[in-house]
């Protein structure tokens, strides 16, 4: 347990939170690509997901793709993508990795939420006169948001994940203690970055966990419990 | 025989579903259980085979107290039809009506042997043996549970709302399926229902349960009909709403027989004389 | 292409390595997931305490596990028994869901049935609760198998081999084709296992002729993290 105590130390120590490379700047570029590869999933998966679950069409489409996606090992098309727009541009490429892996769990989130709706509570929309958009935007969105936000969540929690491995095409972000410490056997350095970074993803979790819980008193205000009565 | 002596059943929410309730069903007959949603019948259905275990009072079979005997065994003795067939989804039709001869040790193709019988007791058609339980219709899914339960040769039969799930016309199908079964096997059955006319038409003794399982009245249907206990049972059985309230009209020199509000209901015939 | 003509040995042997370092990881999850899930979903007070924890082992993100895993072990970073440990907790972690999930979705009147006709608690646990969980537990293994072939991979940057070596010895080295190798390499892994499982449950789950609808909503929310 010396080890962790190093890396506590390291922690702790005024040289990590001073200067350009201090913990504060890297955890807001960690935060920064996290958020960008977010939003972007957001914008093209999420619009993708309604047309999929309100017209019901393109779902074994979208279930094989994002199989596939999943098969994809992001440190490959990470280093395959940087290779491809040059090492100045790697933030590009290191969008792209995130944003191709977030958009299957928000894609799934926004579809499977229309999906889940009861038929009958649609039908009626309709029934009481509602245009397609507006069965959209005040009955299928609202009551498929808690699934949605299942969905970011997860994404959420990928990308996080997955920009530790931004520092390895000289992007920095959290992953560059990592990096650095297995490079120069500096092991306070390398298990104290792991540490943030564990840290930052339980954090980053929790906050969208309690964004979950908004989202299911949206769609279900005061539910009641449900009354059983045995026969 | 089947006698339940005092027994209650209270549930966790603390209402009594079934409250001090005397009861004796005899063997080789039908009982049917019948009453709304809340007055208990399926309570007391399960307590027989202790899938519910009363709060108070005895359920004995031939004198002997279920509580004594271990339930796994004795659910093995006893038929159980249920709403939902409840067939296992992942079971042959075969392997399903043959479940419980395997479960009491029986040995594959013997208890296939037997199965395939009890299929044919039933009147399901052998080429349905291999299918699985979502390749048939409600009806046959509903004779593969009554296979099921016959296959073991229980003594006791019992019918949670059998022929609930299914469309009208296969229901009449099935009860007449159940009475012609019943001339064979001559089975203690309980049958539990909230349909009155399937009460009347099944059942040797008909029990009326009112809410928290007390028992309105009971005896054969024509006595119900004949002197309903009270305005309670003379509403469930239709009497007071006309439906079974009939009178007799000529009509072009033949007597026919209508409800309260003049619709004709049948002819009526002199009974043979035997 | 002459980089992959030139090292088709090199790749083969990552590749066979690579295969071999997901094995104990797919079929570990399975084997402690069963009774972990089987405990959440049967005792209730334990239920949230059982999936808080194992939600919060897989929000770890991968490199952090590799470098925290050996000083909490005692074993060496450079060891195969990191990654195959690190990847053996998501593959627990995630099929403790499945399992308590698959358990869940068996439908009530089945199991209420199977009371009625005389299984024991035991026996009914075997023959229907847990076959009847099968098309949740197979698709939860399958996002388990493929995630693990791809996540393997980021055990290159502790060091230990895998067809992640080609990614890291492409960058450097500036080969596309050779990063491009491992990627078509780890996908036709993936699809491999997949395969496998998917034949599997064929023969085991032969009353399912298509996955339900449940099983492949599943499939594609769970999460795998890299």
């Amino acid at each position: 347990m010396n080890l962790f105590r190093d890396a506590l130390a390291w922690l702790l120590d005024p040289a990590q939170h001073t200067g350009a490379g201090r913990i504060a700047a890297r955890v807001l570029e960690h935060l920064g690509y996290t958020l960008l590869a977010l939003a972007v999933a957001a914008l093209v998966a999420i619009p993708l997901g309604y047309l999929i679950g309100h017209t019901g069409r393109g779902r074994q489409l979208a279930v094989a793709l994002s199989g596939a996606a999943r098969a994809l090992p992001s440190l490959g098309l990470l280093t395959v993508l940087t290779l491809a727009v040059g090492i100045g541009d790697a933030w590009l490429a290191a969008t792209v990795v995130l944003v191709v892996l977030g958009i299957p769990s928000v894609l799934a989130g926004a579809y499977a939420g229309l999906e889940a709706i009861d038929r009958d509570v649609i039908d009626a929309a309709r029934a009481t006169g509602m245009t397609e958009w507006q069965v959209l935007a005040r009955v299928e969105a609202p009551l498929g948001l808690p699934l949605l936000v299942g969905g970011l969540r997860s994404a959420a929690l990928q990308i996080v994940a997955t920009a530790v491995l931004a520092s390895y095409v000289g992007l920095g972000g959290l992953g560059i203690y990592i990096q650095r410490g297995i490079a120069l056997r500096s092991y306070d350095e390398m298990l104290g970055g792991a540490l943030l970074i564990v840290a930052l993803a339980v954090v980053v979790d929790a906050v969208l966990a309690a964004a979950a819980r908004v989202a299911r008193t949206i769609a279900a205000p005061a539910r009641q419990p449900a009354v059983h009565t045995a026969d | 025989m089947i006698e339940l002596r005092g027994v209650s059943k209270r549930f966790g929410g603390g209402t009594d579903a079934v409250l001090d309730l005397d009861l004796v069903i005899p063997a080789h007959q039908v009982t049917v259980l019948v009453g709304s949603s809340g007055s208990g019948k399926t309570t007391v259905l399960r307590m027989i085979n202790r899938m519910v275990e009363p709060t108070a009072g005895t359920v004995l079979i031939d004198g002997d107290d279920v509580a004594a005997l271990d339930p796994v065994r004795l659910r093995r003795r006893i038929g159980y039809v249920m709403q939902s067939s409840g067939l296992l989804p992942h079971r042959r039709v075969l392997d399903n009506v043959a479940t419980v001869l395997r479960l009491n040790g029986m040995g594959r193709r013997d208890a296939q042997a037997r199965a395939l019988e009890t299929m044919d007791t039933v009147g399901l058609d052998r080429a349905m043996a291999d299918r699985y339980p979502h390749q048939l219709s409600g009806g046959q899914q509903q004779r593969v549970g009554v296979a099921r339960a016959l296959a073991a040769d229980p003594n006791i039969l019992l019918m949670d709302e059998p022929f609930g799930a299914v469309d009208p016309i296969v229901r009449t199908d099935l009860q007449d399926e159940l009475l012609r079964i019943q001339n064979q096997l001559a089975k203690t059955i309980v049958l539990v229902t909230h349909d009155i006319d399937e009460a009347f038409r099944v059942g040797d003794r008909v029990v009326i349960l009112r809410e928290g399982g007390r028992i309105a009245q009971q005896g054969t249907p024509a006595q119900i009909m004949a002197a309903p206990a009270d305005q309670f049972v003379a509403d469930f059985v239709g009497v007071t709403r006309g439906r079974r309230s009939l009178q007799v009209r000529v009509q072009d020199g033949r007597r026919i027989v209508v409800d309260a509000e003049g619709r004709p209901a049948g002819v009526l015939e002199e009974e043979p004389t035997a | 292409m002459s980089w992959i003509g030139a090292n088709l040995e090199l790749i083969a042997d990552l590749a066979v390595r690579h295969a071999l370092l997901c094995v104990v990881p797919i079929l570990a999850g399975l084997a402690l997931a069963l009774p972990l899930g089987t405990l959440a979903w049967r005792v209730r007070p334990l239920r949230a305490a059982i999936l808080t924890v194992v939600g919060l082992a897989y929000t770890i993100p991968s490199l952090a596990l590799f470098v925290l895993l050996p000083p909490l072990l005692g074993i060496s970073f450079l060891s195969e028994a990191n990654v195959v440990i690190a990847m053996s907790i998501y593959a627990v972690a995630l099929m403790t869901r499945s399992v308590t999930e698959g358990l869940a979705s068996v439908d009530p009147s089945v199991r209420q049935a199977a009371v009625a006709l005389g299984y024991s608690p035991w026996r009914r646990f075997w023959a229907v609760d847990l076959p009847l969980a099968g098309p949740v537990l197979l698709a939860g293994l399958r996002v388990v198998a493929v995630s693990t072939v791809s996540l393997v991979t980021v055990g290159v940057l502790v060091g230990i081999r895998s067809l992640g070596y080609l990614f890291m010895d492409g960058l450097q080295r500036g080969i596309p084709e050779e990063i491009v190798a491992g990627i078509a390499a780890t996908v036709l892994i993936a699809l491999l296992f997949d395969l496998a499982l998917v034949l599997v449950g064929r023969v085991l789950l032969p009353w399912t002729r298509r996955p339900s609808r449940r099983a492949a909503r599943l499939r594609l929310t769970a999460r795998g993290a890299a």
